[in-house]
């Protein structure tokens, strides 16, 4: 370990630092009292680490090779501790209208976060399974916080014991991975199949560790578990779920199968093609029938990460590129209308049936125009940001000769665009309901007009990201 | 047979009857005292081998710790094992896929398995030779200097489940009177207790 080495883990340091400093304020002082104004500083905090890694540039790795640092990493760092802060600081004011501000609530998101940030620096499958268990058992946690209620807890649970078991596919393809190119290292592991010839342990692993990884974003057939997790745990949790360790996975996605198995592009094509054909249809048909909003958008999640793992299937510069540019606008368009889905409420409790959205943009027009802006990004129509970035990742896959997929792609996104389409069509012509309050707090709301400004005024040049997109793509497939 | 020969057949043969009778034996207590003979065995194999840390680490924390705390287990619940058996019979034919399925991993590795080039030299690369370091230190070297990282990563994942259990399952309870020493040592006896003469015949 050398100085060169902290300072290359310095903004993971630097946050699990502030995290055991906050549980040891908080424990020896005012315990959840002090849960809002942690909370806030967490965000700041998460912030200020989020332009220290913005700053930085070049490639290093240190520990052995064990933490890479490099553009791609910095790219996917930024938006996780963007994400991750955006969701903090919208979330508080209805967690702790719920009742379920604890003061451990932050600190677990931003140990969860550290995690996050080694599983997309990971060079090396160790470092990649403990920045992995780190976050998901940070997410157990989180999710199952609203312990008195049945549907909380059940979540927690099933994602834990799922959870476990994909870990366990994981480690099962990592072990077989190391048996066949003896190292850990994915230095080592592609070096071991630079020779265009892929052994049987490398091909077995390669399953494995795909099908542990394709759990973490959700691809289907490894989806179970989302829908009853994002129903079950509090809104604002579910927020999170849908965002930051989205993103996470699927950069760690793209990090291993081009980072170690980048010599075996044609065998994980096919899988990748597969997951992703199987994970948009899927989203778009099984959303149709969903009552509860919560519960769709985590079909509508499905969806998107099928779109995004498009990009990776593509095998390409290029399709890298377009799936960090996907995911940065899925976060986007999935703070702002969990910003939403979170202030429903009526007579003070929570609620999430979409029927309850009837007539709302009639009376509420600032609001109801944000949410048909970012609903009609989330399906993919013109003038929003949604459709470029789906534009992108089809591009991609025609590029790479999948055009089947492209096909498929844009068949998936016009059924998807429906259940989008219903819910702005019940806000506007539904039927007259009991109504809905919007008990929204002014950092939800500069979250959803805010994401809904970012939506439609990114088309001029997507501000600025795609240059670093370029570059984090370039850095990781080269 | 030289006297490594002899230890090695000797721990050998306990490592494998104790195995054997873990399995076999009907009273669960034996099973675990059976088990311990098996790490007896295992730690005198590793031994042989020139592991001397991980021979000890495995009598102190095998022996000494978990098999003991297994017998804890088996002793205070209340498990029936008669009824664990017939459970067992039920899934039958799930264990026989699973043990058909490892049987032919087992083929594949004896048949098809191959090791990419360099891949035993990449393996005995992380560990110096015996010579230059011995275990101790070699294993020293790798947790805590060359995995610094995955060690610390290790202890946050940890500090993660304790918060958590915490969160989930602490309940603050107000009304519970707890003990407190220092009132209880500063108790005075003239304010505590009161001498009332009982006339016989009156009560209080």
């Amino acid at each position: 370990m050398s100085s060169v080495d902290i300072q290359t883990v310095l903004p993971e340091l630097a946050l699990a630092i502030y995290a055991m400093v906050a549980l040891l304020g908080a424990v020896y002082t005012g315990k959840d009292a002090l849960a809002k104004p942690i909370t806030w500083i967490t965000g700041a905090v998460m912030v200020v680490i989020a332009l220290m890694v913005a700053g930085g540039d070049g490639a290093t790795a240190a520990f052995g090779g064990m933490f890479l640092d490099d553009a791609y990493a910095r790219f996917a760092k930024v938006a996780i501790l963007l994400a991750a802060a955006a969701v903090l600081v919208m979330g508080e004011a209805t967690m702790s209208r719920r009742g379920l501000l604890r003061f451990e609530y932050p600190i677990l998101v931003a140990l969860g976060t550290v995690g996050m940030m080694m599983m997309v620096s990971a060079g090396d499958l160790m470092s990649l399974y403990m920045g992995l268990e780190l976050q998901s058992l940070s997410l157990y946690v989180v999710a199952s916080l609203n312990r008195d209620s049945v549907k909380s807890t059940e979540a927690g649970l099933k994602y834990f014991v799922l959870g476990a078991l994909s870990s366990g596919l994981l480690l099962y393809g990592a072990s077989l991975t190391y048996g066949y190119a003896g190292t850990t290292l994915f230095s080592g592991i592609i070096t071991a199949a630079s020779d265009g010839h892929v052994g049987l342990g490398l091909l077995i692993g390669l399953v494995f560790v795909t099908a542990g990884m394709a759990f973490k974003v959700s691809a289907v057939p490894f989806h179970m578990w989302t829908p009853d997790v994002y129903e079950g745990a509090p809104t604002a949790v579910t927020a999170f779920f849908a965002t930051a360790p989205k993103l996470a996975a699927m950069a760690l996605f793209g990090r291993v199968l081009f980072d170690a198995f980048g010599g075996a592009i044609g065998d994980w094509q096919q899988i990748i093609a597969l997951l992703a054909v199987l994970s948009m249809f899927l989203g778009a048909i099984a959303a149709i029938g969903q009552t509860n909003i919560k519960r769709l958008m985590a079909y509508s999640s499905i969806a998107h990460m099928g779109f995004a793992l498009l990009g990776l299937a593509a095998g390409s510069e290029y399709g890298v590129q377009a799936m960090l540019l996907y995911m940065a606008v899925y976060l986007t368009m999935n703070i702002g209308t969990f910003a939403f889905i979170m202030s429903m409420e009526r007579d003070g409790r929570p609620i999430a049936d979409i029927s309850a959205l009837n007539q709302f943009a009639v009376t509420d027009k600032l609001k109801g125009l944000a949410m048909l802006i970012l609903l009609f990004s989330l399906a993919g129509v013109p003038p929003m940001l949604g459709f470029f970035a789906k534009y992108g990742v089809l591009i991609a896959a025609v590029q790479a000769g999948l055009t089947w997929l492209a096909v498929a792609g844009v068949v998936a996104s016009v059924i998807g665009a429906f259940y989008y389409l219903r819910i702005v069509y019940f806000m506007y012509f539904g039927d007259e309901g009991e109504g809905l309050e919007l008990n929204m707090s002014p950092a939800a709301w500069v979250a959803l007009v805010g994401s809904a400004a970012i939506v439609i005024l990114g088309v001029v040049n997507f501000f600025g990201i795609e240059t670093a997109a370029a570059a984090a793509a370039q850095a990781l497939v080269n | 047979m030289s006297v490594a020969d002899f230890a090695f057949y000797l721990f050998a043969l306990t490592t494998v009857v104790g195995g054997f009778f873990t399995v076999m034996a009907r009273n669960p207590v034996h099973s675990v005292l059976w088990l311990i003979t098996a790490f007896v065995g295992a730690t005198g194999l590793f031994v042989l081998l020139g592991a001397e840390f991980v021979a000890m680490l495995l009598m102190i924390v095998y022996v000494g710790a978990v098999a003991v705390l297994f017998l804890f287990v088996v002793m205070m619940l209340d498990v029936d094992f008669a009824e664990l058996k017939a459970e067992m019979a039920k899934s039958l034919p799930l264990a026989l896929l699973i043990g058909v399925i490892l049987l032919m991993e087992l083929a594949t590795i004896f048949g098809t398995w191959q090791f990419a080039d360099g891949a035993d030299a990449a393996r005995a690369a992380v560990t110096p030779a015996l010579d230059v370091a011995h275990n101790t230190q070699a294993l020293g070297q790798i947790l805590y200097t060359d995995y610094i990282l995955l060690f610390q990563l290790a202890g946050l994942i940890l500090l993660v489940a304790m918060i958590g259990a915490i969160v989930l399952t602490l309940r603050h309870r107000t009304n519970v009177k707890r003990q407190n020493v220092i009132a209880q040592m500063h108790r005075d006896p003239a304010k505590a207790m009161e001498v009332i003469d009982v006339k016989p015949g009156q009560g209080l």
